[in-house]
This record gives structure tokens, C-alpha cells and sequence, in this order.
């Protein structure tokens, strides 16, 4: 199912088109959690470096089985590597969940809207994801991290279903002990041996913005989760526009030509997924959209 | 006057808008509590007497299961812990556990109730911040019974 690296799709005189993937080379495969995995990928065809800026998402292909979006979660500051970690939820993430090392896997993008990193600068930096919604902001971290100068305090509130399944774990615990760094993790479920913080990650938010006024924030997990983390936010003083979501939908190409990612006035894949709260807000409070 | 041992309490949002009798009324009933990581504070069915304010360190609320227990939600510094004492039958719901080193102002709940029967005012303005409290827990309840990261199958 999986092709070998050297094998190409198109002729190297044709020039890129979006909606053709690039075949790259799997490098590694980790597995994070029960069902959520990471994998490396390079280009095997491709000789300028593939540039990413955090939020952004590729479209990734296994091949002769179908394509999905999923959000570039490795180094922005490292070229030609790309890193995307993936839950298993069903077919395509099922199977590029098989890969091995040396496998090859067809990929489109980068695409979307990233996080806004200039509006970020100079300001204190809170992040919330639940679940796999740390995938897209753990370029965030890293660029934060490596361009430390440029920003006030890092808060990271992370939240996930239960102790095992705490994405980046080790990671989260060594960005806490970088200077101006926070991790907070909670469990939605646990028995009384995990004695961390229990109970939905939007309790978390309460207590940890210090300076609303200079405070930007970025969300990223399921729907539901970030209207209540918007709701805490704005009660801790923080305006619609310091507010950012990544949002999802289902999607096709990608390049805001099928409309299958419409929501509302807009295109996920073209105008988001990365979206200032007050331009969605609309949308996001109408049922069943 | 009792209530400058816990000068900072009054700063604490659960006291904003009240008139300095009433946080001197409920401040007298106040003690300092002091829980180790492992200890229990309060079993489920056993008079529930107290409100706890926690100044320091995590609670658990845990609920009794057979053969397990399971952790509810914690609680940590600027939370509160304990509404029983004002409702009938005025026995602990749950098993609050200290989960890590823990500083509190225990408030005698029997001594406010009391206040609070004499002092309707007082009554309803305790009343009106604790269902505040309730109505915040029960929605971050809500959320988590959801499952929301769940697959969506
Ligand atoms: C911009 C964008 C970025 C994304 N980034 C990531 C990422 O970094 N990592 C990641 O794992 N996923 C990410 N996703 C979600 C991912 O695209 C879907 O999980 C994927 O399309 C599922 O495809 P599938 O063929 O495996 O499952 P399908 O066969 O399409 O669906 C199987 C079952 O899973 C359910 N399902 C589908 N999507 C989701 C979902 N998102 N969450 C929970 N259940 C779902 C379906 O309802 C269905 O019941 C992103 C989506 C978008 C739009
Ligand atoms: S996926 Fe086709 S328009 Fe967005």
C-alpha cells in the first residue's frame, strides 16, 4: 500500500500544483499515547526547503486509501523535516498509523492561516488544548521558546482525557522549567493515584491570566471545549480579539475550491483554520453548522 | 478583630461586595487548617461542618466507588471547598482528600448557619455566592461528563 521512496507521481518538469502530493519519505514513527502517534517525513522529490509557520496543516495521502488534514506539529525553525501527530479515529488515520520507517506517504501544503505569532510578541502568551489540540500549538511553544526575547510570560494549560493519554507529557514538563514558562495539565478522569489537577482544562484558566489588557490566547481542541475556554477568558477580562481558535471541518482539497470545509461565510482550509474569535464568533454560536 | 488574621481573604473574589460586618461575621467563625498530602479532610456521610477556603495546595473531591476511588474534580488555591453544612441533611457528599500540602480558613458552619438564621441578610448574600460556585461546578461537570475527547463515532 505504501509506496517506496524514489517512486514519484507526476514528471519533475511539471510544476507543483497544490492539489498534487509530494511524495515524502517516512523517517520515523512514534507512538505517544494509545491512539495518537507522531510522524517525521521529508521530501523526497522537493529541493527547496518545505517552510511552515505554526497553525498551518498539510493535507497528508496514504496512498490508495485517501487524504487528510492534519496540523504541522514539529520545529518551525527546522527545514525540510515535518512532523504531524495523529489521532486514530478512522481509515486514513488508521492506516498512515501503520507506516514504517523508509515508507512513503503523499503530502500537500502547507495550508491554512497560522497562529499569529506577531500579535503575540511583547505579550504574555496563554495557550489551552485539549486533547490532540496540542498538535498545532506545540510549534508555538517552539517558536516561543527558540525567540524567547520576544515575548512575556508562556502559559500552557493542556487537558486531556485521563493521565495516560497526556500528549507530549515529558515535553510539558520540560518547557515548565524554561524561565517565564507555565505547564498546567488536568484529567477530565482519574482514580486517586494520579494527584494532578482533575476536572475540565478550562478550570485552569481561572487564576492564570495575571495582565488581561497584554494577554494573547490561543485555543485549540474540541468545539465545545473552546466555547466554554472563550467564555473563561472573556470573564478573566480578555477581549474577543486576543482570542484565537483553530477550528476543523472536514475537508477536501484544501484550497478553498470544493466548499466542503464551508463554515458559515468561511472556508476553513483558505480563511482559517486559525481564526480571531469575533470573526467566527457568529458561526460558532449556530447550531448544527 | 478576628478577621485581620485573614487580611488577604478579604481581597478573595468570593467576599467582593460584601459590607465589612458581614466578612467580620463570617471571618469570626475562621480557623487556620493545615492538611499533609494523603490526609482526609471530610468522608462522605459524616456531618459536614465546614467551608474551607484553600489558601494553598490541592484538595481532592472523591468519590467512594467500590473497589476504587474516583477522583471527581481537585481544588486549589482561591478555591472553596464544602456547601453541605448549609442544606440539610448536613452530611459530606463526597471524600475530600489532600492531594498536595494543604493551607486553609476552615469556616465553623454551624456558627454561620446560626448567623445566617439571625441575619437574613447575610443569609442571602452567602447563599447567592455559593450557588454561584455551584452553578460553575456543575457546569465544568457538564463538560467533562461529555467526553470531549472522545472519538466522535
Ligand atoms: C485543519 C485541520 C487540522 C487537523 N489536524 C489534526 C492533527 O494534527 N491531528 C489529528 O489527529 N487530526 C487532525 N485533524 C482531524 C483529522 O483531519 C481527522 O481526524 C481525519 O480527517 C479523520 O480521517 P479518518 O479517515 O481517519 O477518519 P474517518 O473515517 O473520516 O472518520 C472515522 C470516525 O472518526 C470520526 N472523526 C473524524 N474526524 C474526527 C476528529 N477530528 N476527531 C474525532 N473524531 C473524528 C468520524 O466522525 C468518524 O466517526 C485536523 C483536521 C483539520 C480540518
Ligand atoms: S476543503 Fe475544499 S474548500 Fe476547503
Amino acid at each position: 500500500m505504501f509506496m517506496k521512496i524514489g517512486s514519484d507521481l507526476r514528471p519533475s518538469s511539471i510544476q507543483p500544483d497544490p492539489m498534487c502530493p509530494d511524495v515524502h519519505h517516512v523517517m520515523s514513527i512514534s507512538q505517544e499515547t494509545s491512539d495518537i502517534y507522531t510522524l517525521k517525513l521529508q521530501p523526497t522529490e522537493r529541493r527547496e526547503a518545505v517552510r511552515f509557520a505554526p497553525g498551518q496543516f498539510n493535507m497528508l495521502y496514504a496512498f490508495g486509501v485517501g487524504e487528510c488534514a492534519i496540523s504541522i506539529s514539529g520545529d518551525p525553525t527546522v527545514n525540510n523535516v515535518t512532523e504531524h501527530t495523529i489521532r486514530r479515529v478512522g481509515l486514513v488515520t488508521g492506516t498512515l498509523g501503520s507506516v514504517r520507517a523508509g515508507d512513503s506517504i503523499g503530502v500537500r501544503g502547507p495550508f491554512g492561516t497560522p497562529w499569529p505569532m506577531d500579535q503575540a510578541r511583547g505579550r504574555d502568551v496563554l495557550l489551552i488544548a485539549g486533547g490532540i489540540g496540542m498538535a498545532p500549538l506545540r510549534p508555538v511553544i517552539m517558536d516561543v521558546l527558540a525567540n524567547r526575547e520576544n515575548y512575556k510570560e508562556l502559559t500552557i494549560l493542556s487537558g486531556s482525557r485521563d493521565p495516560e493519554g497526556i500528549l507530549f507529557a515529558d515535553e510539558l514538563l520540560t518547557w515548565k522549567k524554561q524561565p517565564g514558562v507555565d505547564s498546567k495539565v488536568t484529567v477530565d478522569h482519574a482514580d486517586s493515584r494520579w494527584n494532578g489537577n482533575v476536572g475540565v482544562v478550562t478550570t485552569l484558566v481561572n487564576r492564570t491570566v495575571k495582565d488581561p489588557k497584554d494577554t494573547i490566547a490561543f485555543v485549540c481542541g474540541p468545539e465545545i471545549m473552546m466555547r466554554y475556554a472563550v467564555t473563561e477568558l472573556q470573564k478573566n477580562g480578555l477581549g474577543k480579539d486576543q482570542i484565537y481558535l483553530s477550528l476543523e471541518r472536514n475537508m477536501k482539497c484544501a484550497i478553498g475550491l470544493c466548499g466542503h470545509c464551508q463554515f458559515g461565510s468561511e472556508f476553513i482550509c483558505r480563511d482559517g483554520p486559525v481564526f480571531r474569535y469575533d470573526r467566527i464568533e457568529f458561526w460558532l454560536n449556530q447550531r448544527e453548522l | 478583630m478576628t478577621h485581620s488574621r485573614y487580611p488577604e481573604l478579604s481581597e478573595h473574589a468570593f467576599f467582593a461586595g460584601l459590607d465589612n460586618a458581614a466578612v467580620a461575621a463570617i471571618q469570626s467563625c475562621a480557623r487556620d487548617c493545615h492538611y499533609a498530602t494523603g490526609n482526609w479532610i471530610a468522608r462522605q456521610g459524616a456531618p459536614a461542618d465546614d467551608l474551607y477556603f484553600i489558601q494553598d495546595g490541592r484538595v481532592a473531591v472523591v468519590f467512594p466507588a467500590p473497589q476504587r476511588e474516583l477522583t471527581i474534580q481537585t481544588l486549589s488555591a482561591g478555591d472553596i471547598v464544602g456547601w453541605s453544612w448549609l442544606m440539610p441533611p448536613h452530611e459530606w457528599q463526597f471524600d475530600i482528600k489532600a492531594v498536595k500540602d494543604c493551607s486553609m480558613m476552615g469556616i465553623d458552619g454551624r456558627s454561620l448557619r446560626a448567623k445566617c438564621e439571625q441575619d437574613h441578610h447575610l443569609g442571602y448574600a452567602l447563599m447567592k455566592r455559593l450557588s454561584r460556585v455551584m452553578v460553575d461546578r456543575l457546569q465544568a461537570t457538564r463538560l467533562q461528563l461529555m467526553d470531549v475527547y472522545e472519538n466522535r463515532k
